[in-house]
């Protein structure tokens, strides 16, 4: 009985125990290095703190609008945000912050050649040398539906067909690129920039006249305070901007 | 290695399973006892967690007892922060989830008791608390006991719903099991290896404590029945 008063009390502190001062922001899963050097680099350079949470973006979106106390999202897919600004949970419609670009990525153990017009990737399918070949999935995940596009763009995308294997998100699809049983497959150009991906693997960049530009969008939310509005304003500036474009992220130009 | 996600999955399932001990006793007990019209269908309402898809689950919890909802509006309206987003509100979704495995094992234990014990103990004048205390619990409390057993490796191991309604916020959603997933989806498989090793080791090492317990308290009650 003691014993189930006290862990009574104890949910009872966690449940009035207030939020504290540092923002709480959410972000897509492809941003997973970058932001993480971004928020050091904005740590150091003003001394406040960011909690960042990685995610999908439809989660995170469904998550903002039944109210979680996200400050600030980052999604991977702009029409999250935009939605979000029509159902006036955000302050504004947000900014651009990055294009996301994506890559033909081919592990150690796989014979294809991997080049920027996908010929090394044509044959091997004509020489029935594919096993498995990754991408995202394209009916909700945005680098899926690139890759679908730009597979269509090659004329691959039909007889790549009985080879593709879906990942839920571009994570997962750059997980099940690496697998034993893959030949390859297309993802994020970040993901392929990290150490777990270069280690095991090479990767080409494929044209970003290929796809619909990747278009990344943040937004400050109705609950914003002066960390986050902070934070925002510092994706903005070009020291921000420099660690995106090193982690795999091309800058738009406009940002509206 | 997230030591605050380790503690926070421990504690969601220590106080889902303390929050589970009384209605495990008292709703197997009762469902045990009496038939009534609908009976069937409470029994497979509240089986629908061990089939549904546990982020459908999540995504009604979280529509539930999201903002817009009358139980979420209700909550904030008295306490100034939502119901979901934070502990509270994972360890009702918990709780929820995890009904069926507390309940069905304890129902089926208290089901076992012959009738005609139940009616010696109501000819001997007991009250309700006494025959539960004295006759129903000591003969049903390993149904009790697995029924929370399993309640709490369920929480420790519990994906799909937290990632819904909890927004894996460190130090108040962030379990564990998110923790792990986390790891996976930064490609980091080493960190994620071993989080998933200690978690078996760790649910491995409660369950055989649990199960011994179980045992040696089954051999005593023996001894004292000679």
């Amino acid at each position: 009985m003691r014993l189930f008063a006290a862990i009574l009390a104890t949910c009872w502190s966690l449940l009035v125990h207030g939020a504290d001062d540092v923002p709480l922001i959410a972000a897509a899963s492809d941003l997973q290095t970058a932001l993480r050097e971004v928020a050091q680099a904005f740590q150091s350079d003003t001394g406040q703190k960011v909690e960042i949470v990685f995610g999908s973006s439809g989660n995170m979106a469904a998550q903002i609008r039944q109210g979680a106390p996200f400050q600030m999202f980052l999604s991977a897919d702009e029409k999250y945000v935009l939605d979000l600004a029509k159902a006036g949970l955000t302050r504004d419609e947000g900014r651009l912050y990055a294009l996301g670009r994506i890559v033909l990525f081919v592990p150690n153990h796989s014979s294809l050649k991997a080049d920027e017009q996908l010929a090394g990737l044509r044959s091997a399918l004509e020489n029935s040398q594919v096993e498995r070949f990754a991408i995202a999935n394209p009916s909700h995940a945005p680098y899926g539906r690139a890759a679908r596009e730009a597979l269509q763009k090659a004329r691959l995308w039909e007889p790549l067909q009985p080879k593709l294997i879906l990942g839920e998100n571009v994570s997962q699809a750059a997980q099940f690129a690496t697998s034993a049983n893959a030949s390859g497959g297309i993802v994020a150009y970040s993901l392929a920039l990290t150490p777990a991906m270069t280690k095991v693997g090479r990767y080409v960049l494929i044209r970003q006249d290929w796809h619909a530009p990747l278009r990344q969008r943040m937004v400050l939310t109705k609950k914003a305070g002066p960390g986050a509005e902070a934070f925002y304003s510092f994706l903005q500036q070009d020291k921000a901007r420099a660690i995106l474009a090193r982690n795999g992220f091309a800058m738009p130009q406009e940002s509206r | 290695m997230d030591w605050q996600a380790l503690r926070l999955s421990l504690l969601l399932a220590v106080a889902t399973t303390v929050l589970l001990l009384p209605v495990s006793i008292f709703a197997g007990r009762w469902m045990a006892e009496s038939s009534f019209r609908g009976k069937i269908l409470l029994e497979a309402a509240i089986a629908t967690p061990l089939v549904l898809p546990p982020t459908v689950i999540g995504y009604y919890l979280l529509v539930g007892m999201g903002a817009h909802s009358p139980l979420g509006a209700g909550f904030s309206e008295l306490f100034g922060r939502p119901l979901v987003f934070n502990f509270s509100g994972l360890l009702i979704a918990s709780v929820l989830v995890n009904l069926p495995f507390a309940i069905q094992p304890a129902q089926r234990a208290f089901e076992s008791i012959p009738q005609d014990v139940r009616d010696a103990a109501q000819c001997c004048g007991m009250s309700f608390w006494r025959s539960l205390w004295a006759v129903d619990l000591p003969l049903a409390w390993p149904g009790v006991l697995t029924g929370l057993t399993l309640s709490f490796a369920h929480t420790l191991g519990e994906f799909g719903v937290v990632l819904m309604v909890g927004g894996a916020i460190p130090g108040e959603t962030k379990t564990v099991s998110i923790a792990i997933y986390d790891q996976v989806q930064s490609l980091n498989f080493e960190g994620a290896g071993s989080m998933s090793l200690l978690l078996l080791l760790i649910s491995l090492g409660l369950l055989v404590f649990v199960n011994l317990l179980g045992r040696y308290a089954g051999r005593l009650h023996a001894y004292r029945n000679v």
